[in-house]
């Protein structure tokens, strides 16, 4: 079967995730693996929208902000239970993503990168306006643990492994998907919509498919946010935060399975070690200039290898029903 | 003050305004009809000049000096981008080239960071003239310069596209890039001069605005991405569309700032500029 | 079957297809010649809507194509292949036949997501009747090949692979003997063939007279994107126009 192997590696990975709490006692280097994996769940959608069905987004922190502010709305203002906003979270980003795909997705190259990042700048401008519902620039305090049950999840180690879970879902998922022939009809879109279109494929409706999807796990994500800090502002979803999901995907590699989630490692764990490290070895100077050295790397890696670092496995699914037939 | 000469000074503060997005359009859609390339750096080079300028000024530099100066640093650090960062993936795909210039503008604001802290800054007014009235709306005379500035840009490239060789030259790039190349013209040369071109026009506006809304290490995203917004208005490849997009911008963002709220101008922009997109992606002076 | 009732298309004051009229019989093979630019491959984009006519009108089994979206035009059973070539490259050989085959399946975004074990066996069954069709066009040696890797003969016959897959009923081929040698050709033709006796309709554009004229059962002769001559390839080839205006010429490309 073409899912042992990714059997393996999430087995793999499951393994690792649930010892790495046992490790990890300082909380603040828990808090960073709850980030990558909240991060990585938006960027596995990112991921089957750039990689796959070849758009690009860089507003994606609207749909990561929809979703954690439906959360924490619906929580704080209408006293719904915590598991049922998170569920009904992801939907607002997805329907917004259905009702503004079709058209935006017409566009191509510099105008959808454009129009995208408007999006984003626009919900951003949204949240610190109307401040009746979503608290404005000051943000939205209150919002509960999230519980299911009696299992409350108050603790790092406990939402850790919330998040993880979740995102070994999305993964799951995403495998299935890319190697199904859905997937292998995304690679083909990438390379010729012309040639999709003349066997009959509405690329239009495939890539609105892929957008929504995309919008719905970055939901999903914003809403487990949400949860964990119980306090949201407008600052973390902001245009820097949609470049750092676009950027996620593409050095990770597009078009892969693992390269979303080890963009998403690189990325977060970079910011984090330079705020670390700056000030430790340039102590007089304040700041976040720290930021300097995440663009001159960005650079490089743009420069020295622009498909990102992961590769992507070729022919999955005809080598698997190959090997069947034998 | 009455309601026309409200909508009086709105008209001038988003003339104001609109002549520097103007001019930064100008920038983005002279270096993109050269090189293929949306510079979404276009707004660092801005604070450049700004920044620059100030520092130069409180070092004890002459003003005049200290601001052509500051203007010459931003070139070079455009033309330093180009040669660095653009140049060497003049193949790379759009996607590549876009965040290779995001990458530059996130290291060039850290930069700035890194000097010049998070303090406002400010320039003297170009004069000491008091201000002008005009049927019950002030204008700041530095206003005017700011027009003047975008007048003239305007002015010199008219000539020396129309005059010099090399200004042809450049025309012919930017309608046919192989065009370019068979007149003898080295695209690499043209490339680097686009970038150079772009920093200079950004620095000078970056210069010219400070002394009205004073200058910080980030005030250059806002104003790129206005710029970028006025460029699509204006149709992205057309010189006289990226004027008049600038100004329009401009006057619609002061009358939704005025009349509706001073928090939905970046959401009048970001909205003016999906709608074109959407609907006339060849700009408000395109054909269609 | 396919009717194409004088079309026009004009594009910035050029006429590149002046009021073509044109219709094929079911089971036929219909052969559009003409020299380059006589319009060919502007009808091809014409009638599988990738441009839309200024006027004219065309036909598809009673109903009019004009408007439709491309992929609408395939799904009601047009498929073609491009002279350019526009291959799945980043795709196997018979990856990008099962994408031709894709609108068949019933697999959409869920059945994907979970994978369910009959889309996979589906998928496989599926992988074994693409190699059957591959075989057929001497393609076989190369299925699991990246498509990129074919040699450029063998990637139009990959084009004509991936168009049959999705079951049209009339086909579209754009010059599909380019690129082949004399032994391939003869071997296309004879494939061709079938396929018409199997009851698909073909339409193709040729430059090569000699595939053209003993392949055809109609022949529609262009020049400046008006018609010339139409008929069989024994009327057409004593036509005195048409001698004049291709023949000529295309006796010195066929060599």
């Amino acid at each position: 079967m073409a899912s042992r192997k990714i059997w393996l590696w999430l087995s793999g990975a499951a393994v690792i995730v649930l010892f790495l709490p046992l490790l990890i006692k300082n909380s603040f280097l828990l808090g960073i693996f709850i980030v990558i994996g909240l991060y990585s769940i938006v960027s596995q959608g990112l991921g089957l929208l750039m990689g796959y069905a070849g758009q690009v987004s860089f507003g994606q922190a609207a749909f990561y902000g929809l979703g954690a502010y439906t959360a924490a709305i619906l929580a704080t203002r209408y006293q719904t239970p915590p598991l049922l906003c998170l569920l009904a979270a992801p939907f607002l980003p997805a329907l917004v993503a259905l009702i503004i795909g079709r058209p935006i997705l017409r566009l191509r190259e510099h105008y959808l990168v454009l129009a995208t990042l408007g999006i984003g700048i626009l919900v951003f401008a949204l949240f610190k306006e109307f401040s009746d519902l979503t608290g404005g620039p000051s943000g939205l305090t209150g919002i509960p643990y999230l519980a299911i049950g009696h299992l409350v999840f108050d603790s790092d180690r406990d939402y850790f492994f919330l998040v993880w879970c979740v995102l070994g879902l999305v993964l799951l998922g995403m495998a299935n998907l890319t190697r199904s022939p859905v997937g292998r009809v995304f690679r083909a879109i990438h390379s010729s919509e012309k040639a999709a279109e003349a066997v009959g494929i509405s690329t239009a409706s495939l890539k609105l498919q892929a957008f929504v999807v995309s919008a719905f796990l970055a939901g999903i994500a914003g809403a487990l946010y949400s949860f964990w800090v119980t306090f949201i502002s407008p600052s973390p979803f902001g245009f820097t935060t949609s470049v750092e999901f676009a950027l996620m995907v593409v050095v990770g590699g597009l078009g892969t399975l693992w390269g979303p989630v080890l963009g998403s490692g690189i990325i977060v764990g970079l910011d984090k070690f330079l705020q670390w490290a700056v000030p430790e070895v340039l102590p007089t100077v304040g700041g976040e200039f720290e930021i300097i050295f995440f663009g001159v790397i960005f650079v490089i890696i743009m420069l020295f290898r622009p498909k990102g670092l992961l590769l992507p496995e070729k022919s999955i699914v005809a080598v698997a029903a190959k090997t069947e037939d034998r | 003050m009455g309601i026309e000469s409200q909508y009086i000074q709105y008209l001038i503060s988003g003339f104001t305004l609109g002549s520097i997005y103007a001019l930064i359009a100008l920038a983005l859609v002279v270096t993109f009809n050269i090189t293929g390339v949306f510079n979404l750096a276009i707004g660092e080079f801005v604070t450049i000049g700004a920044l620059t300028a100030v520092s130069l000024r409180e070092a004890g530099c002459p003003i005049l000096f200290a601001y052509i100066l500051a203007v010459m640093l931003a070139g070079l650090v455009g033309a330093l981008m180009e040669r660095t960062t653009i140049h060497p993936a003049r193949k790379a795909s759009v996607l590549t080239l876009i965040i290779i210039t995001i990458g530059v503008s996130i290291a060039l604001r850290g930069a700035a960071l890194l000097i010049w802290k998070t303090h406002p800054y400010t320039l003297p007014s170009f004069v000491n003239t008091a201000s002008i009235n005009l049927l019950g709306a002030v204008i700041i005379p530095q206003s005017l310069f700011v027009l003047g500035l975008a007048v003239v840009a305007v002015g010199f490239l008219l000539v020396f596209f129309d005059f010099t060789f090399f200004g042809k030259a450049v025309r012919a790039a930017m309608m046919n890039r192989t065009a370019a190349q068979l007149v003898g013209i080295n695209p690499g040369r043209l490339s680097m001069f686009a970038f150079t071109f772009g920093s200079i026009i950004a620095a000078l506006s970056g210069i010219f605005i400070t002394p009205i809304t004073a200058a910080t290490y980030d005030m250059g995203f806002t104003l790129g991405l206005k710029g970028f917004v006025a460029a699509i208005l204006g149709g992205v490849t057309n010189v006289t569309g990226a004027i008049i997009g600038g100004l329009l911008l401009g006057v619609i963002e002061a009358f939704a700032a005025g009349t509706l709220s001073t928090g939905l101008k970046d959401a009048i922009a970001m909205i003016v500029m999906i709608i074109v997109l959407l609907t006339r992606p060849t700009g408000i002076l395109g054909d269609r | 079957m396919l009717e194409v009732r004088e079309i026009t298309k004009v594009f910035g004051g050029l006429i590149a297809v002046n009021r073509i009229s044109f219709k094929t019989r079911a089971g036929g093979i219909l052969a559009l010649i003409g020299p380059n630019g006589a319009g060919k491959t502007t009808i091809f984009n014409l009638v599988t809507g990738v441009l839309r006519p200024d006027s004219g009108q065309i036909i598809f089994q009673e109903r009019s194509l004009n408007g439709l979206q491309p992929f609408q035009i395939a799904a009601l059973g047009i498929g073609r292949t491009f002279q350019n070539l526009e291959l799945f490259t980043n795709l196997t050989v018979a990856e990008n036949v099962m994408v031709g085959a894709f609108r068949k399946s019933r697999v959409g975004f869920f059945r994907g997501v979970f994978r369910r074990p009959g889309t996979m066996r589906e998928d496989q069954t599926l992988y074994r009747e693409v190699l059957d069709l591959l075989e057929q066009l001497g393609l076989a040696e190369y299925v699991d090949l990246p498509a990129s890797n074919l040699p450029f003969g063998q990637q139009r016959l990959l084009e004509i692979a991936r168009a049959l897959a999705a079951q049209p009923k009339v086909l579209l081929l754009d010059e599909p003997a380019a690129g082949l040698n004399p032994t391939e050709s003869q071997e296309l033709a004879r494939f061709l063939r079938s396929l018409a006796n199997q009851g698909h309709t073909l339409v193709l554009v040729e430059h090569d007279m000699e595939t053209v004229m003993s392949l055809a059962d109609d022949v529609v002769v262009l020049n400046f994107g008006t018609v010339i001559a139409a008929g069989t390839p024994a009327e057409v080839q004593n036509n005195p126009d048409v001698i004049t205006a291709y023949l000529g010429e295309g006796e010195e490309e066929a060599c």
